[in-house]
């Protein structure tokens, strides 16, 4: 027996080897490519978010297909869609043609993302889009649904309702400014980076304000996307009298805005969209200067739904930043793997259906997507939320009392104590 | 509307004067158009944010270790990628522009596209002529005049500063007179770049530091040492202002259009060169051959 010990480990070892191809073969990954630009913080977030939420459903089992569990591979796909569109193309086109992915999520810049889409739809790959606000990303499912059904727009939501949240913040701190400094008409700067993604909402502040809103508009203010310097656009919203300056800034130009703001101590509440204020790295970017900006946001530390919270705590412990818009990118994943779940395979005509038949509850509310493929903005459903930073602290002020919705661990706006001080009758 | 477009002008000039002095200063003196000037100068900002926030040090110690480090990588850069090729301009002009791309690269692998900040070396901001300023602006403008006086005694009053302007003049008869060339060159890119560093560390304060934030500076410096007159330090000064100006007017009277305020100053550096090719304080282009 002893002589013929190697043949028996010969054989087990042949079985084992046998048992663990099979396994291996039972288990085919499924390949989700995450497309950002991942020198940047967008980037980061599209990849933090689907890391977290691959490895928590790797943990549990992966997803289950047709009665084979099979585990998330995630392909970092550098778009580096900042510095360059061309870059961006070339990325979508080597994730599907050389990694062979299955599906897609992530994006950032609109101008990168419609070229991205048409890539992922020409390969018929299903796209859940998480950082491109332009609503033309959703219309194209509309105007051309077989060839666009693959897309989904999951965050944020589209301009369109960003305008929407805009404005009701706006109204917000002008309902504040009055009550509390016995203002009676107010005056609003408007200030917005030179992008075409700023322009419907600059139309609409100059018409709105005054018709709608009761409020006079100083003057409209468009510096470039990546000034260095606000002085003196700061220096002429303070010459005009404007009690709050309404500001619409994706770009650097809103950090070095909130910075001289702050620094310069202008007599005018900022309220409106600023995408670097609702970084982490805002406060010491701007030497806590930026602090009671506000802005419309996607997360904060509050209980939006039963998940925000602990994501929110778990994704800062694990990559000492707050998630950003472009971290939906771990509901994607768990849309994804509910989607094929239930289609039980990952053919994409089957996971289109699943996924337009979705209603779940997420990190940033219930989500559901329309009929172009956009998630949907409603009391109950996605409503995104307006963030202040208050005391080194990023605090969800918005909404509160808003058409029956509240969200817990909400704190009140703060007015800056300059504005205050300069403006009290 | 007036005083705060004076004073706004003054303000955006100064920033622009103290990059644009150090970059005059190696161009007329050495004849090297140093591309990575402002590359250099996004080195000094990147080694403050090192020493103020992840080492802790005192802004103030962060900022001298800054402007020391710079220098060193200064003449590092010269050595190395300069001196050989020191006699064909073309040549050191391309150079310069990959040391740029590099020093980009480097920062961008290290830091990422993150927008740092560093806190200002004095806090507030003072009212003039119901004008706000921020004191990290008036110290920018202090220097600026501190820097033009301090580089115009060197040159004139002493003996290095004589071999600079012998050496700026004839290379060769400098060299046979007994000046080490060698040495006056290094000390002259020794002396401007610690002014790309000095620049750093003053205007960090007031600017995101991110892997980017040289070109921008680059691209007004140029036109500025265009406008004011190749290599020539008061023409620099004068055109600084001018520039810093030509921004504030752009801002105040055409508010819609304030993306408009670089291609505005860059239009008159235009305008200028067609009335003056030789710009305002320079010898023409024709002379200097």
């Amino acid at each position: 027996m002893k002589r013929h010990g190697w043949i028996w480990r010969v054989w087990l070892g042949l079985l084992l080897g046998l048992a663990l191809a099979g396994t291996a073969l039972a288990a085919e990954p499924i390949k989700i490519g995450v497309l950002g630009p991942m020198a940047f913080t967008q980037g980061e977030g599209h990849w933090n978010g689907a890391s977290m939420a691959a490895e928590e459903i790797n943990a549990a089992g992966g997803v289950k297909v047709g009665g084979v569990n099979r585990p998330i591979e995630l392909v970092k796909v550098d778009t580096n869609e900042f510095l360059s569109i061309p870059d961006a193309t070339n990325a979508a086109e080597m994730a599907i043609s050389r990694h062979k992915v299955d599906f897609l999520v992530g994006g950032f810049r609109t101008e990168a993302v419609l070229v991205m889409q048409d890539i992922a739809m020409d390969a018929k790959k299903v796209f859940i889009g998480c950082g491109a606000a332009h609503p033309e990303l959703c219309t194209r499912v509309t105007k051309d649904y077989d060839r666009y059904k693959y897309w989904f727009r999951l965050t944020p939501i589209n301009s369109t309702y960003l305008g929407k949240v805009d404005f009701i913040l706006l109204g917000t701190v002008a309902a504040i400014m009055k009550q509390t400094l016995g203002l009676e008409k107010l005056k609003v700067a408007i200030i917005a980076e030179k992008a075409s993604w700023a322009d419907p909402i600059v139309k609409a502040a100059e018409t709105m304000l005054p018709e709608k809103m009761g409020m006079e508009v100083v003057g409209t203010w468009r510096p470039s996307p990546v000034a260095k310097d606000c002085t003196a656009e700061l220096s002429a919203i303070q010459r005009a009298g404007a009690h709050i300056v309404f500001t619409t800034f994706s770009s650097s130009v809103g950090l070095t805005f909130a910075k001289q703001w702050g620094e310069l101590k202008v007599p005018a509440a900022a309220v409106g969209i600023n995408v670097e204020s609702q970084k982490s790295g805002f406060w010491e970017a701007t030497s806590g200067k930026g602090e009671y900006t506000l802005t419309v946001n996607t997360y904060a530390r509050v209980k939006i739904t039963d998940k925000t919270i602990p994501f929110y705590d778990k994704y800062l412990k694990l990559y000492k930043e707050a998630p950003n818009y472009t971290s939906g990118t771990y509901d994607a994943l768990y849309i994804l793997k509910e989607a094929v779940e239930k289609a039980g395979t990952t053919d994409s005509d089957k996971v289109v259906a699943q996924i337009e038949k979705h209603d779940g509850i997420g990190t940033a509310g219930r989500e559901v997507f329309d009929k172009s493929h956009d998630i949907t903005w409603a009391p109950g459903y996605v409503t995104s939320i307006g963030s202040q930073w208050q005391d080194g602290q990023m605090v969800c002020v918005w909404p509160i009392n808003w058409e029956g919705v509240t969200y817990e661990g909400a704190v009140p706006y703060k007015l800056p104590p300059w504005v205050v001080e300069h403006w009290k009758k | 509307m007036l005083l705060d477009i004076v004073i706004d002008g003054l303000i955006k000039g100064s920033v622009y004067a103290l990059l644009a002095i150090g970059f005059s200063l190696v161009l007329g003196v050495a004849r090297i158009i140093n591309i990575a000037h402002t590359a250099l100068y996004m080195t000094a900002a990147y080694l403050i944010y090192i020493g103020a926030k992840p080492l802790g040090l005192s802004p103030l110690v962060a900022m001298l270790a800054a402007v020391g480090l710079t220098v060193l990588l200064g003449l590092v850069v010269y050595r190395l990628f300069i001196q050989p090729i020191q006699e064909h301009e073309a040549a050191v002009l391309i150079a310069t522009i990959a040391v740029a791309m590099m020093l980009q690269e480097v920062f961008l692998m290290a830091f990422g596209g993150h927008y740092l900040g560093v806190p200002p070396l004095v806090d507030g901001f003072a009212v003039i002529f119901g004008v706000k300023v921020t004191f990290q602006h008036l110290l920018a403008l202090g220097l600026a005049l501190l820097m033009l006086l301090a580089v115009r005694v060197f040159l004139m009053k002493t003996r290095l500063g004589l071999a600079i302007r012998a050496t700026a003049q004839d290379r060769e008869v400098a060299n046979l007179m007994g000046m080490n060339v060698t040495r006056v060159a290094m000390t002259t890119v020794a002396i401007s770049v610690g002014l790309a560093a000095v620049t750093g560390a003053i205007v960090v304060p007031l600017v995101t530091v991110e892997p980017t934030m040289w070109m921008h500076p680059l691209i007004m410096m140029l036109a500025i040492v265009v406008l004011g007159g190749l290599g020539s330090i008061e023409g620099s000064f004068v055109g600084a202002f001018l520039l810093g100006f030509a921004e504030s007017l752009v801002v105040f009277l055409v508010p819609m259009g304030a993306f408009l305020k670089d291609s505005v100053a860059l239009s008159i550096m235009i305008l200028v060169l067609l009335i003056r090719p030789e710009g305002l304080f320079g010898v023409s282009f024709e002379e200097e051959r």
